[in-house]
């Protein structure tokens, strides 16, 4: 016996070193997946590879930031111009979507429905990956120190990337979508057909379980469904790239992930999720259009030009003045008809309300006078040229404005028209009473656009 | 240059020292867990493989051979995803039969290394997808066309790297 071993020394090591992989495999896959009893060895390897990693990351961060944000600048001004455009563009949408969600959250809160919102991320950076082409994971600079579990979700602006699969104290292993033992709760946003989402072995993604007969294109957008009890519903997934017919009466659905998961640089772990009815603001609501007036672009200001009206109004002429001031400086005076209101709400409470930003051509600005409450006088949202004057008014009582007495800073701001904020029409001889709100709203505050 | 020598009486050993032992492993791991993040055509190159054949093939010690096959791939399957285990039992092969081969024949010409670094990568495949399937159940598919031109890929990279870790051989 001895001598057999002897002369197949070397195969019997081999097969010796393999069985005891074999085993050590056997072991693993036997127990189940809580209980990580090769956590020790896997700190060793970590804590070994991604100081070095991090070190490098950092180095090469640093030669970017210094490149970028020192020597770098050609084309910031255009890029700048370039993005102011869009943020007005995106305001605009973000009205709109405003008030869509409020009445998706009406109607959420009506059929008691739950809605899970992300309430708290951590940043991370990605430091390397598993360092195997079959493998699609990566390591990211945040581990448990940071608050950082398993079973976390990992997205970037883009959409989702995946899940933390092994924490570490200052690292995290996170399982992409497109690794081929990832599964992704997913569904098609236009026809709600919800599918598991698997990657496969070539790094592709594949929606699964979607059956032959339903109607999926290319270009489809897919979403999270939440089914998985890590992603919250509605993250972006990606898009349908291609449809096929699968086996078994399932269609080959491909997707291309919304994140460039091989270029990923920094991520988002959501460390804390949060599933409540939604609450829907009873307190007072804002119009669209008032939310539209305030965040509108401005005329840019002219230079103070002194009023040179013939009612000589006080102050009405000062641009730029605050609230406070405007209100202090608005004497009594009688309404003209070369100040045309371009929009007028009647009601018993009369004032003329400053609306922010609505620069008068010719250097006024519109007053604000609040509280003054003659009867019979209409309330004038927006003065032409800040300046009335008692030349052509219907009869009216000046209001009497007392200093200080105006509307709350933080009262929200009302426009009867979107032209009155943007481009405030220039005083006007011959103005008509001041009628022309398309829905008489009851007596109304300055506060309360309803 | 060293003279080589075919006869497996005269065949040339090599060493090499314990910086260059453990850091060109660690090099290469490193490397294939940091560069693929950067450069993502990077993860088809298996520098823990072509550093296994490298020492196998020199050392011509199937012992040590499978001692470093074992090493490297453990120490790949800590830093990936997957069970500990599968890289490791792949890599303890390519390097007991690197070993083996580089014992009986002539390994030192771009050509040899060529072919000896395409088949072990193709034998590596072969290892990995039979435990992955077999013990760990991993629905893995193979493709002869990536298997080929991953290998073919490989082992032009092993051949210039091979040239550059022959600087550090040592004659024992």
């Amino acid at each position: 016996m001895e001598s057999v071993l002897g002369r197949y020394r070397n195969l019997t090591i081999l097969v010796g070193v393999l069985f005891l992989q074999v085993l050590g495999l056997a072991v693993q896959v036997k127990r189940s997946a809580d209980v990580e009893n090769t956590r020790l060895i896997r700190i060793w390897a970590v804590d070994t590879i991604t100081p070095f990693e991090r070190v490098l990351v950092w180095v090469q961060n640093g030669g970017s930031n210094i490149w970028h944000n020192y020597f770098f600048l050609r084309g910031v001004r255009a890029e700048n111009r370039q993005l102011k455009q869009q943020i007005e563009q995106m305001r605009l949408e973000q009205v709109r979507l405003s008030e869509d969600a409020e009445q998706a959250h009406r109607l959420q809160q009506l059929l008691a429905f739950k809605e899970q919102l992300i309430t708290k991320t951590v940043p991370a950076q990605v430091i390397g990956s598993s360092g195997s082409d079959l493998s699609r994971s990566i390591y990211i600079d945040k581990g448990s120190n940071e608050g950082v579990a398993a079973d976390m979700a990992v997205i970037t602006v883009g959409g989702i990337v995946g899940k933390v699969l092994r924490v570490y104290p200052s690292t995290s292993l996170v399982l992409m979508i497109n690794d081929q033992t990832s599964g992704v709760g997913a569904m098609l946003e236009k026809s709600r057909l919800q599918g598991v989402l698997k990657g496969t072995p070539d790094g592709a993604v594949i929606l699964e379980r979607v059956m032959s007969d339903e109607q999926v294109a290319a270009g489809d957008t897919v979403l999270s469904s939440g089914g998985d009890q890590i992603f919250p519903k509605g993250l972006p997934v990606g898009t349908v790239s291609k449809v096929t017919p699968g086996r078994e009466m399932f269609l080959n659905i491909q997707v291309k992930p919304a994140a460039d998961l091989s270029r990923l640089e920094e991520v988002l772990v959501v460390t804390e999720k949060q599933e409540h009815n939604p609450v829907v603001d009873s307190g007072v609501r804002v119009r669209a259009a008032d939310i539209l007036a305030q965040r509108l672009p401005s005329v840019p200001e002219k230079p103070v030009v002194p009023a040179t009206s013939a009612s000589g109004a006080p102050g009405n002429s000062k641009v730029g003045a605050t609230s406070q001031s405007t209100a202090t400086a608005a004497k009594p005076q009688t309404p003209t008809g070369s100040a045309k209101p371009d929009a007028v709400q009647t009601g018993s409470a009369p004032s003329i309300v400053k609306v922010p930003g609505a620069k008068i051509p010719g250097g006024g600005q519109a007053a604000a006078v609040p509280g003054a409450k003659p009867a019979s006088v209409p309330t004038i949202h927006s003065v032409g040229n800040g300046q009335p004057t008692a030349s052509q008014a219907p009869k009216q009582t000046a209001p009497k404005a007392a200093s200080g007495d105006m509307a709350p800073s933080n009262s929200s701001p009302t426009v009867s028209g979107s032209n009155s904020a943007n481009s405030p029409k220039p005083a006007t001889a011959g103005a008509k009473p001041p009628v022309s709100q398309p829905n008489p709203q009851p007596p109304a505050t300055n506060d309360d656009p309803h | 240059m060293p003279i080589t020598y075919t006869s497996g009486e005269q065949i040339e050993v090599y060493r090499f020292s314990i910086p260059v032992t453990v850091g060109v492993p660690l090099l290469a791991l490193f490397l294939q867990a940091f560069v693929p993040r950067r450069l993502p055509f990077f993860s088809i190159f298996d520098l823990p493989l072509l550093v296994t054949i490298f020492f196998g093939m020199a050392r011509r010690n199937p012992i040590s051979g499978l001692f470093t096959g074992a090493a490297i791939g453990l120490a790949q399957d800590m830093l990936g995803a997957y069970p500990i285990g599968i890289y490791g039992i792949a890599k303890t092969v390519v390097g007991y039969f690197a070993s083996s081969l580089g014992a009986k024949l002539d390994v030192e010409n771009a050509g040899a290394r060529f072919l000896v670094t395409l088949g072990f990568y193709l034998v590596h495949a072969a290892v990995y997808f039979t435990v992955a399937r077999g013990m760990v159940n991993m629905t893995l598919h193979w493709s002869w066309g990536r298997g080929i031109l991953a290998g073919l890929v490989n082992a032009f990279l092993g051949v210039a790297l091979y040239f550059v870790l022959d600087k550090f051989k040592q004659r024992t």
